[in-house]
This record gives structure tokens, sequence and C-alpha cells, in this order.
């Protein structure tokens, strides 16, 4: 159902008899879309071409869908632990579980873990600047 | 000076919230599990290390002492890790709070004692007098021993305490001095040398786990085994 597109002169996209062209409007990279020929007759299938915001990854979301995107986020406490649990493999799975780790997986960690300390503890470090006015 | 030498000991609460729990849990990240025969290197190199030291530490117990394999290797691991954790700057370290430490050491002890005496009474009574004694001491020897028996949770706990605290205490002091000897060069190199030499013996804080897994160990053989 899906043939090779065919592009005009004027750079836009045409496609034979019977059927027009999709393009996503999303993957707008360089100026280019991705854009493929279907059937006239396949109009029901469009919804499903369209990915629900709520599954959109976050560098996928536009600027201006951004609040309801965070909205629509799973807040329930399962929904923040499976959120830490994907974090935490994601990290794992770069870092540790490959074929030659090294100390880096473990340094970036403890280098964090340093960092938030600090963070932590900034209200008490303030007054050990070598500052004449505190 | 004063109030800030202490409160780095002082237990972390952001915003009201009980920070210290993340703290202690923190460790658990770092000891990831793997049910593969070959993992990757850092579990490869904990399971080496975690079976040379059960090896070490559980070969002198019998059948029925090995089942506390698991409580000590845990335990050995915790203490290890939270120690050498807090060696970083600015972390905190749970294991400088006596309560945590008698909360460790406390039930425990209990249960090596209460073993040794539900399985084998006479045995654990017959610690309390040692073999030889002349007739008239008996009475001051079984306070001795009673006394010796019930302080030793207390000694496991505030020898873990004192040490990592004292520990911690004179890095940060000797650090202080450093800064302030800056501007007077001739002694910064020498005090810098003994920062040095300091952290060095504080890494022995894994030593500091040893000593207590060791006298835990000891006293559930004694307990257990006669």
């Amino acid at each position: 159902m899906n043939q090779p597109l065919q592009r005009s002169v004027g750079g836009e996209p045409v496609c034979s008899q019977g059927l027009r062209p999709l393009c996503s409007a999303e993957r707008e990279t360089l100026g280019v879309r991705e854009c493929t020929c279907i059937s006239d007759e396949s109009d029901g299938l469009l919804e499903f071409c369209d990915v629900p915001l709520k599954e959109k990854k976050l560098l996928e979301v536009k600027l201006g869908e951004l609040p309801s995107w965070i909205l629509m986020r799973d807040f329930t406490p399962s929904g923040i632990a499976g959120a830490f649990q994907r974090g935490y493999y994601r990290y794992y799975n770069k870092y540790v579980n490959v074929k030659k780790g090294s100390i880096a997986g473990l340094s970036m960690v403890l280098a964090a873990y340093v960092f938030l300390n600090y963070c932590r503890s900034y209200k008490e470090l303030k007054h050990e600047r070598l500052r004449k006015y505190h | 000076m004063n109030e800030n030498l202490f409160t780095s000991f002082t237990t972390p609460v952001i915003l009201g919230l009980p920070l210290v729990t993340l703290i202690v849990l923190f460790p658990s990240l770092l000891f990831p599990t793997s049910n593969r025969l070959v993992s990757n290197r850092f579990v490869t190199l904990q399971q080496w290390m975690l079976q040379l030291v059960s090896k070490q530490m559980m070969s002198i117990h019998n059948s029925k002492g090995q089942t506390w394999t698991l409580m000590l290797m845990s335990l050995i691991l915790f203490i290890g890790s939270t120690n050498l954790l807090g060696l970083l700057p600015h972390s905190f370290t749970p294991t400088t709070q006596l309560s945590m430490n008698l909360g460790m050491a406390i039930p425990l002890w209990t249960g090596a004692v209460i073993t040794g005496f539900r399985n084998k009474t006479k045995a654990s009574l017959a610690h309390f007098l040692p073999q030889g004694t002349p007739t008239p001491l008996i009475p001051m020897l079984v306070i001795i021993e009673t006394i010796s028996l019930f302080i030793q949770p207390m000694a496991l706990a505030v020898r873990l305490t004192a040490n990592i605290t004292a520990g911690h205490l004179l890095i940060h002091l000797i650090g202080g001095a450093t800064l302030a000897l800056m501007s007077i060069s001739t002694t910064t190199a020498l005090i810098t040398f003994t920062i040095l030499i300091l952290l060095t013996i504080l890494e022995f804080a894994v030593a500091m786990i040893q000593a207590y897994v060791f006298t835990l160990l000891v006293s559930l053989y004694l307990h257990d085994n006669t």
C-alpha cells in the first residue's frame, strides 16, 4: 500500500493517483520531512499514526505541550518507584553491566553522592568560607 | 570552631524529613545482584571478595553456627561500605551514631547468648567460672564474669562509634589546621603529610568491620559450640 515517494520540482511530495502523501510533522529535521504515500481509503488509520501525548518521550514533546505532558505523568507511589527503577537500570546497563566495565561507573555514583551531600550541608559550610564578612 | 566541629555528626534532616534513611539505604545501591553465572566485572569482584570473607569467617563454625552466615556477611558488608563511604568529603556516616551501633550490637549479642542458653544450658552457665579457680575466689569471679558478659554488646557498639567518630574528628581538626597554617609554609608540608597518613590509617576502618564481626563471631562461637 505504501509506495515510494516522488517529489515534484517544488519540493512538495507527490503521489500517484488514488494515493495521498502522509507526512510526519514531528520528525522535521533539516527541513526534510519523512513522507509516505498511503491510500485515500485508509483515513480510519490516521489516529493510530499519531503517538498519544502520554507515551511520548520527553525530547519528543513540543514546548507548548510540556505542561500537559508533565501533568499526565504517573505520580502515584508505584509510578514514582517505577521511574526510579527505570533510571537505575538505565545507568546500570550503560555503565556497569558491560563487558569491560571501568572504575568510571562507580566513580560517577560516588561523585554524585559527594555533590548531593555538599548541597545538603551548604548551609553550615557557608560560614566556613574565607570572607571578612559572612 | 566548636560548633563547626560537631555539626557534621548531626543527623541530616531536610525540611523536617529524615534524610538519614536515604543515606543509610544508599550503600545497597552499590551492591547489585546478578543471577548469571558470569556477570560483569563489578559484580564478579564483589562476589569474589564476599566468597573470600565468608570462607575466612565461617569456616570455624559447625553447621549450626553457619546458619548465621547470611546475617554476618550482610553485617560486614554494611558496616564496611558505610565506613568507607563516610571517608568521602561532606558525607554523613551513620555508624558514628551510638544509637545505630547499639541497635546492631544488642540484638545480635542477645541472639547468640539466648541460642547458647537454650541449646547448651550447662555449658553456657559454665562460662561464668573459668577452670581451676581457687574456691575462695569463686563468688567474686562469677560476678566479674557476669559483668564481662553483659558489657560485650556495649563494648561492641561503643568501640565502633568511638573509632569512627574519633577518626572523622581528627581529619576535620588536622585539615583545619593545615588550612590555617597555609600562610606559614614550612609546617604545611608536614601537616599535609600527617593528613595523608591519617587518612590511610582511616582506610582501615575496614579493619574495624573485621574487628566488629570477628568479635561477634567469637562470641557466637563461644556460646554455640563451647
